[in-house]
């Protein structure tokens, strides 16, 4: 649970870390020295504009004359049209690497996550795996797309601007380029607290969020508990909380602006000042001292960015070892190099060399320990023959789940071995187990795409007449043609514009169409309505037909059915039996039935059936 | 349709009016630091010109007098530091109005935006309960918060910049035009097509956006439908695929965010070419009225800053413009939550004990237009009695529940309690004295504790404890790594239904009932459990008026007398004795267990034998 806090950023910067970007991001090199090279382009023409000025002072109006001056025109707008097209060009190319980096860092991650095992989803919520893949690469995406960029207009502005007053007086230069460091330093720190003072405005909003999240959808719970006022006061606490760092965070920016501009116009005043008298004795030409006084007004833009982009620097270091944390994991089950070799990988199976899948299926002195230590299992042997329906009841946490990802390879052993028709199945390939597999889950997932697509999931190459065969032996046809546009329905997002006994009935038809050796199924407790229940039972059972299956069953109807029914408690089959040993045993079994039976049964008259 | 809701525009200006010295304060700074920053240039000028050169000053006289006074412009000549401190003096000034005028706007649009989103949540709260049953959760929740954040960035930052250019522009203009009209024309004479430029091409870049974040929302799908649904990609071994899925999603992406770009490269870029093509005409002209000497070198200064200075803002205005029409809509959004009528205020309610007698006198009641739910039931429920109620799916078992909290009020007949009609019982003592547990509780993402407590203002942990206890929730809780400091909910664990169950039952116990209704609230749990809950409640139910509806014949008979409803009427009540002698739905109930016992001696005669389900 601790996975997903977001870890404060103390750490140094860690030059290896960047390097290691800088890798991924190898095919855009050529394009960073484009934007290199035009944005010091364009940090050059920066400092060139206030001496064209300064030029026009001293030799047009100075001499009063226009001589020259079309000529003068001409450079003008060459410089000008170089400096609207180097803008562009950078524009352009800092886009393309930012959006091409964002690309390539995505397209590895999201590959990443096919191969990392389940015990890494365990540890990984959904949304933090989310925000790795979309707010951290967009982080670091632009980091590498623009702020190093605009690091180096800045460096490369202040360079030039600092040698261009040397040369016109050194002397002068050299107490105006004194204000730099304390205007750097005074800007670092402050946008720092900016920073952090932003980040405080963010946690409280997202606690505003919260709190609307929760009125709205507790609103009925709170008028039964007549808790109104008590929840109004608590928000309102929320709310000032938000309203004071809110407008600490402005304060701050508030403050930071002028802080530094005074500064700077220290280095203004002072250049007006000795610049002045270097005039009055001629040592100076006006045009200089206009040339002096600009640059010291711009100076201030380029400290800043650099001030800001050091200071982001940090959260964007914590982004990126987010990211490369999650592109170096490696998996822990994996093919070995051997199995591959013959078997093919999760991306290039090599299915002619496949052996047929039977099912059968022995735990061979089985232990298995999650990542966080919990034991489950501890020396489990199962022999199941091919065909067999293996019912598993039991409390929660009880193991059956752990068995039922142990067949499906989503875990491995971590000690003994399953065997698949007596083979280890650890000297077979994930894909060849996974493709023998049919899985349909308590709460069925049904990805966006029409009916069609979702039937055709494991098996996108079935024609129509296959879709259909695999809806009609589930008796999803009928309510298939009812909707708009038959199979050609759009099912919404993760199929939510589909009922819950809808995208079951659809999830056994998607396992029957791959026709698999092996079957699983975790059945749903949540109720459906009783017509609805009827063809899910009946669609279990067409399903279960010559096939290995293992049930963790909930509806006594179809443990009732199973050829086997094994009662797991901590870990350990307690009771192993038909339907009619167990229930002659007046064991576990016996009591979970007869109670179970009350209230299967009351709820079905109430439903008006029975 | 309501005709109480204001327009948009004036809820807008009240709430401005509320904070109107803040407004006032910022608007005040604001014009300061646009003047302030035409006198900077005129500093300049003037140390260029009069001090530094010899042409005569041209500033006002009052300012003036103070320099002769000191000796004029030798003074100034032989302490040229005054320049450069009067220039620091103006650019601390500034410091301190645009200070200012950061803190005011935002202390005015965070008070406005505190005021927005206390008024909605107050709101919500005390909306009655038939809104929230028909709310869409999201839409709500999009207007409390984007919507409340679209006014408060047109009222910190785009009313201010709105204010502060124009201001630049007239005065700009005022000043230049007094110096030189004909140089003031030539200066000016991009800066409408700038202006229209960033209007036109902002709404463009703006479509770009939309099509971007709907190409992002598209990814962000294909990535959370993976993630989900890990276990279904793997069982069916399709992962190529799924990469496949992603990387057409992630390369449109990659498209549209492309496309964006060279967009806004165009917009910044063609942007820049007219800016800086407007600062070159400017100089130009400068340049050859004052080679002619028409102009001096200060007046140049002057016009070139001035211009320089109005660019940045006009391509925002257009930008601004084209965003602030949104904030209107955001406040109609708005309005529209806070006009709708909230549960009444009832001064003159009665707030009476009630631990007597509840009577439906031919009580009807019908959600909105729709058909009855409940048709014309009277029947009485004794004080202190525990009655259980059985009906099938839309018997209307549970709306007649609701009605008892007030929650919704019959559509004609009467209820009362004790020989008052409910209607003129305060709505919060009643809810206060009759505990309602529902059959899908919301647990509020707080500790354990919090949540059994959640009814006291103080709860003490022995009252929590004991509550818990006669819940049977006291094991699992303690059994949790954090025990009672176990977070509820999206941050914390997920309780099962359950679990759920036995802590709303908990909470609802620590209030002071004088009616406890159980609608279907043990439904989830086992019926071990069930009974256990129900023996506990009964040691410290004295008195108290208690409703269970169930369809577990073990809590059904226990009852004092039961009523079974059908189809929104009272078909049959009586004791279980009654009841199980008449042929009907609880006589079917009933017999259950026997169909149970047959079905369990079948299968120990006939072992081998299939048993029909």
């Amino acid at each position: 649970m601790q996975a997903f806090q977001e870890e404060d950023y103390t750490k140094r910067f860690d030059l290896t870390l960047w390097k290691k970007l800088l890798r991924i991001a190898k095919p855009f090199h050529k394009n960073l020295f484009i934007v290199g090279f035009f944005m010091a382009l364009c940090a050059v023409l920066d400092v060139v504009f206030p001496l064209l000025t300064s030029y026009a002072i001293d030799n047009f109006i100075a001499k009063q004359t226009t001589a020259g001056i079309p000529g003068f025109i001409a450079i003008y707008l060459g410089l000008l049209a170089l400096q609207v097209v180097s803008i562009f060009v950078f524009l352009r190319q800092s886009g393309y690497v930012e959006t091409g980096t964002c690309y390539t860092i995505r397209r590895l991650g999201f590959q990443k996550l096919q191969e990392l095992p389940f015990s890494y989803y365990d540890r990984m919520p959904v949304g933090y795996l989310m925000s790795r893949l979309t707010n951290d690469t967009q982080r670091l995406a632009d980091t590498i797309g623009w702020s190093l960029l605009d690091l180096c207009w800045g460096a490369v502005f202040l360079v030039c601007c600092s040698v261009q007053m040397f040369l016109l007086n050194w002397k002068l230069a050299l107490v105006v380029i004194l204000v730099l460091p304390p205007l750097a330093l005074i800007s670092w720190k402050f946008q720092k607290s900016i920073l952090a003072a932003y980040r405080q405005v963010r946690k409280t909003n997202s606690q505003i969020t919260a709190g609307f999240n929760e009125g709205i959808n507790g609103a009925k719970t709170t008028k039964t508990l007549v808790r109104e006022e008590m929840n109004i006061q608590e928000f309102s606490e929320v709310a000032h909380t938000m309203r004071s760092s809110s407008i600490r965070a402005a304060t701050l920016s508030a403050l930071f602006l002028p802080i530094v501009v005074s500064l700077g116009s220290l280095a203004t005043a002072y250049a007006l000042w000795k610049g002045g008298q270097d005039v009055l004795i001629g040592a100076m030409t006006l045009g200089t001292v206009n040339v002096f006084v600009s640059y010291t007004v711009q100076f201030f833009q380029p400290v800043r960015d650099i001030a800001r982009i050091f200071a982001e620097l940090q959260s964007s270091q914590a982004a990126a070892e987010r990211v490369l944390s999650l592109l170096e994991t490696e998996p822990d089950i994996v093919d070995t190099p051997e199995v591959a070799a013959v078997f093919g990988d999760n991306f290039h199976p090599k299915r002619e060399n496949w052996p047929v899948l039977h099912g059968d299926v022995t735990f061979k002195d089985v232990s298995f320990r999650y990542k966080d230590g919990e034991q489950v299992l501890s020396h489990f042997n199962l022999e199941v023959k091919a065909g067999q329906t293996i019912a598993l009841v039991g409390e929660t946490g009880s193991g059956k789940s752990t068995i039922v990802n142990l067949v499906c390879r989503f875990y491995e052993p971590t000690e003994g071995s399953v065997c698949i028709d007596g083979v280890d199945y650890r000297q077979r390939s994930q894909l060849w187990l996974q493709s023998n597999l049919g899985y349909v889950l308590q709460s069925p997932h049904l990805f966006s795409g029409t009916v069609a697509d979702n039937i055709r999931y494991g098996r996108p190459d079935a024609t129509e007449e296959q879709v259909r065969r695999a809806a009609q032996m589930v008796n999803a046809e009928g309510f298939i043609l009812k909707m708009e546009h038959g199979y050609d329905t759009q099912v919404g997002e993760g199929g939510n514009r589909l009922s819950t006994g809808q995208k079951q009935l659809i999830s056994f038809a998607r396992a029957i169409l791959c026709d698999p050796a092996l079957f699983v199924l975790d059945e749903a407790t949540s109720s459906v309505d009783t017509e609805t229940e009827q063809i899910i039972q009946h669609a279990i059972q067409t399903v279960l037909t010559g096939r290995t299956s293992f049930i963790i069953a909930h509806r006594l109807s179809t443990v009732r059915s199973a050829d086997r029914i094994l009662v797991i408690q901590n870990g350990k089959i307690t009771e192993d039996g038909t339907h009619h040993e167990l229930i002659a045993k007046r064991g576990y079994y016996y009591q979970l039935y007869t109670n179970q039976f009350q209230d299967e049964r009351g709820l079905d008259i109430l439903a008006g059936n029975a | 349709m309501q005709p109480n809701r204001k327009k948009p525009a004036a809820c807008m200006l009240e709430l401005i009016r509320q904070n109107i010295w803040c407004f006032l304060g910022a608007m005040v700074g604001t014009v300061m630091m646009v003047l302030i920053s035409f006198a900077t240039p005129v500093l300049l000028a003037e140390t260029v010109d009069s001090v530094l050169g010899t042409v005569p000053s041209t500033l006002p006289d009052w300012l003036l007098q103070p320099v002769r006074a000191l000796g004029g412009r030798e003074f100034l000549r032989e302490n040229l530091w005054i320049m450069g401190a009067v220039l620091v003096g103006l650019n601390l000034l500034n410091g301190v109005f645009t200070f200012f005028k950061g803190r005011l706007s935002a202390v005015a649009s965070e008070n406005i935006a505190l005021t927005l989103r206390e008024q909605l949540y107050g709101h919500l709260q005390r909306l009655p309960f038939a809104y929230h049953v028909r709310a869409t959760t999201g839409d709500l929740i999009q207007r409390c918060t984007s919507d409340v954040e679209t006014i408060r960035r047109f009222l910190s930052v785009q009313i201010m910049e709105v204010v502060n250019t124009l201001l630049l522009v007239t005065l700009s203009l005022m000043i230049l035009l007094g110096k030189n009209v004909s140089i003031t024309l030539y200066s000016m004479v991009l800066i409408p097509a700038l202006f229209l430029f960033a209007m036109w091409f902002f709404r463009k870049v703006h479509k770009g956006f939309r099509v971007m974040d709907e190409a992002e929302g598209k990814m962000s799908a294909v990535l959370q439908e993976n993630l989900s649904g890990v276990r279904v990609v793997r069982a069916f071994g399709q992962q190529q695929r799924e990469v496949e899925k992603f990387d057409a999603a992630n390369s449109d992406f990659r498209k549209k965010a492309k496309h964006l770009n060279d967009l806004l490269a165009v917009y910044w870029g063609g942007g820049d070419a007219l800016s800086m093509l407007q600062s070159m005409i400017t100089l130009l002209i400068c340049v050859v009225y004052a080679s002619r000497g028409e102009i001096t070198v200060g007046t140049l200064i002057i016009f070139t800053t001035y211009v320089g200075q109005l660019l940045f803002p006009i391509r925002q205005l257009g930008r601004t413009l084209s965003d602030a029409g949104k904030s209107l809509i955001s406040m109609e959004r708005i309005q529209e939550i806070l006009s709708t009528p909230a549960e009444p205020e009832e001064p003159d309610a009665l707030k009476p004990d009630l631990h007597g007698d509840i009577v439906f006198d031919h009580v009807t009641f019908a959600y909105d237009q729709d058909a009855p739910v409940l048709k014309d039931m009277s029947f009485t429920i004794p004080a202190g009695k525990t009655v259980a109620v059985l009906g099938g799916t839309g018997s209307g078992k549970s709306t007649l529940m609701y009605l008892l909290q007030r929650l919704y009020e019959p559509t004609s007949g009467v209820i009362s309690i004790g020989g008052v009609p409910l209607t003129k019982i305060d709505r919060e003592h009643l809810r206060s004295h009759v505990g309602l547990i529902l059959q899908e509780p919301f647990l509020y993402s707080k500790t354990i504790r919090d949540n059994v407590g959640i009814a006291l203002r103080d709860p003490m942990q022995d009252r929590i404890v004991d509550a818990a206890r006669v819940a049977c929730a006291e094991g699992f809780i303690t059994q949790s790594d954090q025990g009672w400091d176990t977070l509820v909910g999206e941050r914390g664990v997920t309780l099962s239904g359950g679990q759920k169950q036995r802590v709303a039952i908990a909470r609802t116990l620590l209030k002071d009932n004088h009616i406890l209704i159980f609608d279907d609230s043990l439904s989830a749990v086992d019926t071990e459990t069930d009974a256990q809950i129900r023996a506990a409640l009964k040691q410290r139910q004295q008195g108290m008026t208690t409703l269970i509806i169930s369809h577990r014949i073990t809590t059904l008979s226990q009852a004092d007398f039961i009523l079974v409803l059908e189809d929104g009427r009272v078909v049959d009540q009586g004791t279980h004795a009654e009841l199980c002698a008449r042929p009907g739905l609880y006589q079917r109930i009933n017999n259950i267990q026997n169909v149970l016992e047959e079905e369990l001696n079948h299968t120990a005669v006939q072992p081998e034998s299939e048993v029909n389900n």
